[in-house]
């Protein structure tokens, strides 16, 4: 498995390439939460659109990052996930917690979105 | 016509890659769907990688064993075996997120991924001798083979 970063303002956007197994998952958490710690990010957008094959060691890696982001005030997207990903996500109840998108570029227009939201609520309350 | 297949690998969480693989190229000649064969190799890599970690306690010089049936109709036996420390309530560990908890974000839903994308799940076990997986699966067919 291989992962790609992005980030636009305090959101970093992790794509994931190839098979998300126990193999793999332990070196895609250390990368994921190195780089969100580099970055200082708020937000985390995983982007499983590439993702060709996913077992429940993917249930662990999504709601490890889950606590960490919530933890820091931030928020976790899941963007990109296929049908069968989402089978294996649901049974763990991963979507119950985790918001999902059909693109890592529809989860930034929200996120933005939001933003502006909150920026324009507290600047009318001044 | 029965087909049958077996192979034994290290212990090393590598080879998870390679048992799915093997199980999907050796169904493949019964021709079936995507959906059944990612639901084949995410059973097969549940499996696998139960023995790996919990087995063997991921000691690369232990051999995993895989087995592949194919009946005909299109019934397919996948069975994995170990040679590790076993499983003292199989019942407990089948339930969805039970673990043996660790640092390691695991979800303790592996048996419940294996029952959901196969018809039938058996798991005996015993402690200090092995776990024996055993799941079948019918592919919906048959113009294969």
């Amino acid at each position: 498995m291989r992962l790609e970063f992005q980030m636009t303002d305090d959101i970093l956007i992790a794509s994931a390439f190839g098979e998300l197994d126990h193999h793999s998952a332990g070196a895609v958490r250390d990368e994921i939460d190195e780089t969100m710690k580099a970055f200082g990010c708020r937000h985390l957008i995983l982007d499983f659109e590439k993702v060709t094959f996913m077992d429940s060691s993917g249930i662990g890696v999504v709601l490890g990052r889950y606590n960490k982001v919530t933890k820091q005030g931030g928020r976790l997207f899941l963007a990109g996930c296929s049908e069968f990903i989402e089978k294996i996500l649901y049974m763990a109840g991963v979507f119950t917690v985790v918001d999902k998108q059909r693109s890592a570029e529809d989860a930034v227009c929200l996120l933005k979105g939001q933003q502006q939201i909150e920026m324009e609520v507290s600047a009318s309350g001044q | 016509m029965d087909n049958r297949m077996k192979v034994a690998f290290s212990a090393r969480a590598e080879n998870e890659g390679f048992a799915r693989s093997a199980a999907a190229a050796f169904v493949a000649c019964m021709d079936p769907t995507i959906e059944e064969l990612t639901e084949i190799k995410t059973g097969v890599s549940e499996a696998v990688s139960n023995s790996i970690i919990h087995g063997y306690g991921e000691d690369p010089t232990q051999m995993v064993e895989l087995e592949c049936q194919i009946r005909s109709g299109g019934k397919v036996i996948l069975i994995i075996r170990d040679q590790g420390v076993g499983i003292e309530d199989v019942e407990k560990a089948r339930e969805p997120m039970f673990t043996t908890g660790s640092t390691e974000e695991r979800s303790g839903m592996g048996f419940t991924v294996m029952e959901s994308f196969m018809d039938k799940l058996e798991v005996v076990s015993r402690t200090g001798e092995g776990t024996t997986v055993t799941m079948t699966k019918q592919l919906d067919i048959s113009n294969g083979f």
